[in-house]
């Protein structure tokens, strides 16, 4: 069944984008992460807009962590001052993330930068985490495996770099975070969660929450910030994201619940990796096609 | 006196000339439809145009089999073509070329091979074919590249935007021809122009236009409406949206 959608201009399979939508969901259900990075680069390659599809992630992103935030908020494991904290970093950076987008997408550079900076990001997350998480498995073999349980034994719960900032250091990488989520479509939280924990020493069991409070707030100035200046949100697109999403990521937490908690992080570890090196693919080989184009204006 | 005498000879003789060359056809076009709405179910539109060649005056005068070419242009706009070039171990895009009047969609449709319908250099003077009506790169930044133009032209034609196609056009009588035009779900909303020209023994003898506009029915066109003029308030109802469908699924799946 086929849709079309008023912003993107284009007709999609309804059942395609719910799909993609469930899977991503569950994905980020099961790591605790908002999906962004899996999301965006799924409808850039359906054919969406790039513009489109980062402007559409905020409400998507936005949906899924309201159903994670409300039922950490229920079990009173938010830390509203820490969220506060992080909220206006979150905002500033968000506002110069969709700044940088506007710019990127009037250069016609932006394709180029979100594939960079995928490259960068993702390939240095995902080999940090698959590159601990590993070894962590290797050195358990003689241990006899442990089943993970709610609240503890977390993916996160074993990052390197175990180091103790200060402040500016937190209000830097929130920034930092929103700005990528607003920028390139990502939530941050895959960023976020580990660096609450090992770099700021946050109580774990109430990092999940809090950072799912946070990027609630900061996909919603996201959204309206992209509504507002490019346009490019589709209330269509992120109406289907958000109904596969927040279903597959009810599945994706309870299923998350059965790994063990090492093995989880190999699995998010390579997740985030292959996305990486699927990206660098698309910058360090010869393109079969070099052309592209755009268009600049129309005249209706 | 003899200047009348004049003035009547050529008058008779300029008649003579016309009734001579007995190639008075007039073309009539009928499109099926002049507007067409995209609803949320678009994907995509069957338009079939009809055409009539109406001859007078030399009426027994056994004239060679009609040949007809429809041309269908959308809304023009200026496209930018980028290359990709190694810089290091990258490939970025650091090459471009940009065209102005660049139709977002066309088709030129015909009844048979357009080289079999008319010459190379007749074809160039009405701009009958994709490469004829795509212009030249006009913004000149770097030396003209036809690779780009070649390029815009291989891109548009893979995304189902520029096509030529010499089935499209089926005579249903010697004088009458029918001719469907597909719109891809992804047309460009905006005016289209549609010429149709009709040519016999390889020259044009007959042209007709008509026009059609594709646009989104009223609601579709609220919303987009809505998000280019309201983009704060199309965020917010946006964001209400998210927050009411994060907090159902919440409800949905409780478990206490």
């Amino acid at each position: 069944m086929q849709i079309y959608l008023p912003i993107a201009e284009m007709p999609v399979d309804v059942f395609l984008i719910l799909g993609m939508g469930v899977a991503v969901g569950f994905i980020s259900g099961m790591f605790g992460v908002g999906g962004g990075f899996l999301l965006t680069p799924l409808l850039i390659f359906v054919g969406i807009p790039p513009a489109v599809a980062v402007a559409t992630q905020g409400p998507q992103i936005a949906a899924s962590s309201t159903t994670g935030a409300l039922s950490y908020w229920r079990r009173k494991s938010i830390d509203f001052k820490l969220g506060g904290v992080l909220l206006v970093g979150g905002f500033i950076g968000t506002i110069l993330g969709v700044l940088f987008f506007n710019q990127m997408r009037r250069i016609g550079q932006l394709e180029t930068v979100i594939t960079l900076s995928y490259v960068v990001l993702l390939g240095s997350v995902g080999t940090l985490v698959s590159w601990e998480s590993l070894a962590a498995v290797i050195k358990a073999g003689k241990v006899p495996p442990r089943r993970r349980t709610a609240g503890r034994h977390n993916w996160y719960e074993g990052l390197p770099f175990n180091l103790r900032f200060h402040r500016p250091g937190l209000y830097i990488s929130v920034i930092l975070i929103g700005f990528a989520g607003a920028g390139l479509g990502i939530g941050g939280g895959f960023i976020l969660v580990p660096a609450l924990i090992y770099i700021f020493r946050v109580p774990a069991q109430v990092v999940v929450g809090t950072s799912l409070f946070q990027i609630l707030f900061t996909m919603l100035g996201a959204t309206v910030l992209h509504a507002a200046t490019n346009h490019s949100v589709d209330l269509f697109l992120a109406l289907l994201l958000m109904v596969g999403g927040v279903f597959g990521a009810q599945f994706g937490a309870r299923a998350g619940a059965q790994i063990r908690g090492d093995y989880f992080r190999v699995l998010l570890g390579l997740l985030i990796l292959s996305v990486a090196i699927r990206f660098a693919g698309d910058v360090f080989t010869q393109p079969k096609e070099p052309f592209s184009t755009t268009l600049t204006e129309t005249v209706r | 006196m003899s200047a009348r005498l004049i003035a009547t000879a050529l008058l008779v003789l300029a008649l003579i000339g016309t009734a001579g060359g007995a190639r008075a056809e007039t073309l009539i076009v009928s499109l099926s439809r002049d507007n067409i709405l995209i609803q949320s179910n678009f994907t995509g539109e069957r338009l079939s145009l009809f055409g009539v060649i109406q001859r007078e005056g030399d009426e027994k005068g056994a004239s060679a089999a009609y040949d007809a070419v429809v041309t269908v242009r959308g809304p023009r706009g200026a496209v930018t073509v980028r290359r990709k070039e190694q810089y290091g171990p990258m490939w970025l895009n650091l090459d471009e070329r940009k065209y102005i009047a660049i139709p977002a969609f066309l088709a030129v449709q015909s009844n048979r091979s357009l080289t079999s319908i008319a010459s190379a250099s007749v074809r160039e003077d009405l701009r009958i074919g994709i490469n004829a009506q795509v212009p030249q790169q006009i913004v000149a930044r770097g030396a003209n590249d036809p690779r780009f133009r070649e390029a815009l032209q291989r891109l548009r034609i893979a995304q189902g935007l520029f096509r030529e196609n010499p089935e499209a056009v089926r005579f249903i009588a010697p004088n009458v021809f029918q001719a469907f035009v597909d719109l891809p779900g992804t047309a460009p909303l905006g005016d289209y122009d549609v010429d149709v020209m009709v040519f016999a023994n390889g020259a044009m003898i007959a042209r007709g236009n008509t026009k059609f506009r594709v646009a989104k029915t009223a609601a579709e066109q609220t919303l987009a409406t809505i998000a280019a003029e309201h983009g704060v308030w199309f965020g917010m109802g946006t964001s209400i949206l998210a927050l009411l469908v994060g907090w159902l699924a919440s409800v949905i799946f409780r478990r206490d």
